[in-house]
């Protein structure tokens, strides 16, 4: 409870962030929210920007080599009830979209970065096709494209002290996997969606 | 004492007048007037309210309106480098602009080490920066980024901190203990009347706008209106003032108003370079912070020193 509110506040202020809903409103519904990633600190600032009764239903998906090291970083996976995801070895028996899809059963929503990675710059990168198989399993997952503009320059990648610049949060409106929409089409149009938002 | 009591009061009524015109304009549609500018009226009136609440408290404790100055600096600086396009390579600069310099300028003032916190910036920072990019080895553009953030520093930080610093000024004569008070408390009235003067006087009767292309509405008849609204409000506030003849507080009030003026302009002409990033979603309100502290960053230093120079006494 104190880390919850210690966290949150530290990362308000180092990234000064706003935060807008661009046709599109905080609901309690099951909900996959995907957005860019170029920063430590992405997934405090998503998951801090939701309203206290969404955050409590809404899990980050997080990377287990990197959330797994270390006393701090264990501790704070746990307050923000992140679902950690094994990069290196994925089976087949036991797919990330499969563990995700299990953990969230019918009331968590998701937070994901499906770029897999953090990318150097402001350059949004390709996304990964986890996304793709996530709403085929579940089409009725409502997909909300969150944009995350200056984070790049506040906690680049490869630095560990932030420059508190101020940055922006874009949540916009959901989209879903057309029936029988190609693969490579469906995660261009999540891509762009995420793009889009930044002049919105 | 009395004159504190008189000071505040004063401005209290000039606040609380312009408040009530503000918000009558606010509800006159019929007279047609710009809705923009009645808003940017309004904003201004805001900002001034909050200005003389923080002085308000100049007047109980120094080391806090330092230290609210400070805070103040800090997001000024922010917004600033928002709007700056800088690379990788001086991320590590602005660590030390951010958690280092802007802090220990701060706390210099407070602790009123004149010799150190007049040349921390300009000397030991300016230098600090361009060997700090420099090892950062992005040798791109490097005279740009380097006079960007030194340009940064030294407006929302230097400048800024020289207001606090009249708290710690002595003259000769000195009524009362909270005569420095009084001093920070007339010149931030100053300069925020003189920009509101401005403003309105261009609106109303502007015909020679002084460059039409970085700030459309600022005027030669409002900034000289400017000034001579400046001068009566100085003539007006002259008991509560250290100067010892009108002409002083006339001449300063004159200054006070052509600097504010000229630091508006000039930040206007930053946020007109990079405009697009300015009507982002990045910074909030009629353009953040900085819009408001523009003037005082520029009429601050300036101010200080011709103080400093012609009537201080030492301690």
């Amino acid at each position: 409870m104190i880390t919850e509110t210690l966290l949150i506040w530290t990362a308000r202020f180092i990234s000064g962030v706003s935060v807008r809903w661009v046709d599109s409103q905080p609901d309690t519904c099951q909900r996959v929210y995907f957005a860019n990633h170029t920063s430590h600190l992405d997934v405090v600032l998503v998951w801090s920007a939701l309203p206290t009764d969404v955050r409590r239903l809404t899990r980050p998906i997080a990377a287990k080599d990197y959330w797994e090291r270390g006393f701090v970083r264990r501790h704070l996976h746990q307050v923000f009830n992140a679902m950690l995801i094994d990069r290196k070895e994925i089976k087949v028996h036991q797919s990330p979209v499969d563990l995700m899809l299990r953990e969230i059963g019918d009331t968590h929503s998701l937070i994901l970065f499906p770029e897999g990675g953090r990318s150097p710059g402001e350059g949004i990168g390709e996304f990964k096709s986890g996304l793709y198989y996530l709403s085929k399993k579940r089409p009725d997952l409502e997909l909300i494209p969150v944009h995350i503009n200056n984070m790049n320059r506040i906690l680049p990648r490869g630095e560990f002290l932030p420059v508190p610049l101020l940055s922006s949060l874009t949540f916009g409106p959901p989209i879903w996997l057309e029936a029988g929409e190609p693969k490579n089409e469906f995660l261009a149009r999540a891509r762009a969606a995420v793009v889009g938002l930044k002049d919105k | 004492m009395i004159k504190d009591w008189a000071l505040m009061g004063t401005v209290l009524g000039l606040l609380t007048a312009a408040t009530f015109a503000g918000q009558w304009l606010r509800r006159q549609t019929s007279l047609g007037l710009d809705q923009r500018a009645v808003t940017a009226f309004n904003s201004r009136v805001q900002a001034w309210w909050f200005f003389s609440v923080v002085l308000g408290l100049a007047f109980f404790n120094r080391q806090l309106t330092v230290v609210l100055f400070g805070c103040l600096a800090f997001w000024a600086l922010r917004e600033f480098l928002t709007l700056t396009p800088t690379r990788a390579g001086d991320h590590r600069a602005l660590f030390w602009v951010f958690f280092f310099f802007t802090p220990l300028q701060f706390v210099l003032v407070a602790y009123n080490n004149y010799a150190f916190y007049s040349i921390l910036i300009p000397v030991y920072a300016f230098l600090f920066i361009a060997a700090r990019v420099a090892i950062s080895g992005d040798y791109q553009r490097f005279l740009e980024r380097v006079a960007k953030i030194q340009f940064g520093l030294l407006v929302c930080v230097y400048c800024l901190s020289f207001a606090p610093a009249l708290l710690f000024l002595n003259w000769k004569h000195m009524d009362g203990g909270y005569a420095n008070a009084r001093l920070l408390f007339f010149f931030i009235t100053m300069v925020l009347f003189a920009e509101l003067a401005q403003f309105l006087a261009s609106r109303l009767f502007g015909r020679h706008i002084i460059v039409k292309a970085i700030d459309d509405s600022r005027s030669w008849e409002g900034v000289l209106t400017a000034a001579g609204a400046s001068a009566m409000l100085g003539l007006t506030l002259y008991w509560a003032t250290p100067f010892t003849a009108w002409w002083q507080v006339v001449a300063m009030s004159m200054l006070i108003a052509a600097m504010a003026s000229a630091g508006a302009l000039t930040m206007a002409a930053i946020k007109r370079d990079r405009g697009e990033v300015t009507s982002s979603t990045l910074i909030e309100g009629h353009g953040g912070v900085l819009n408001r502290i523009d003037a005082i960053c520029f009429a601050a230093p300036v101010f200080y020193h011709v103080f400093n120079y012609f009537f201080a006494a030492p301690p």
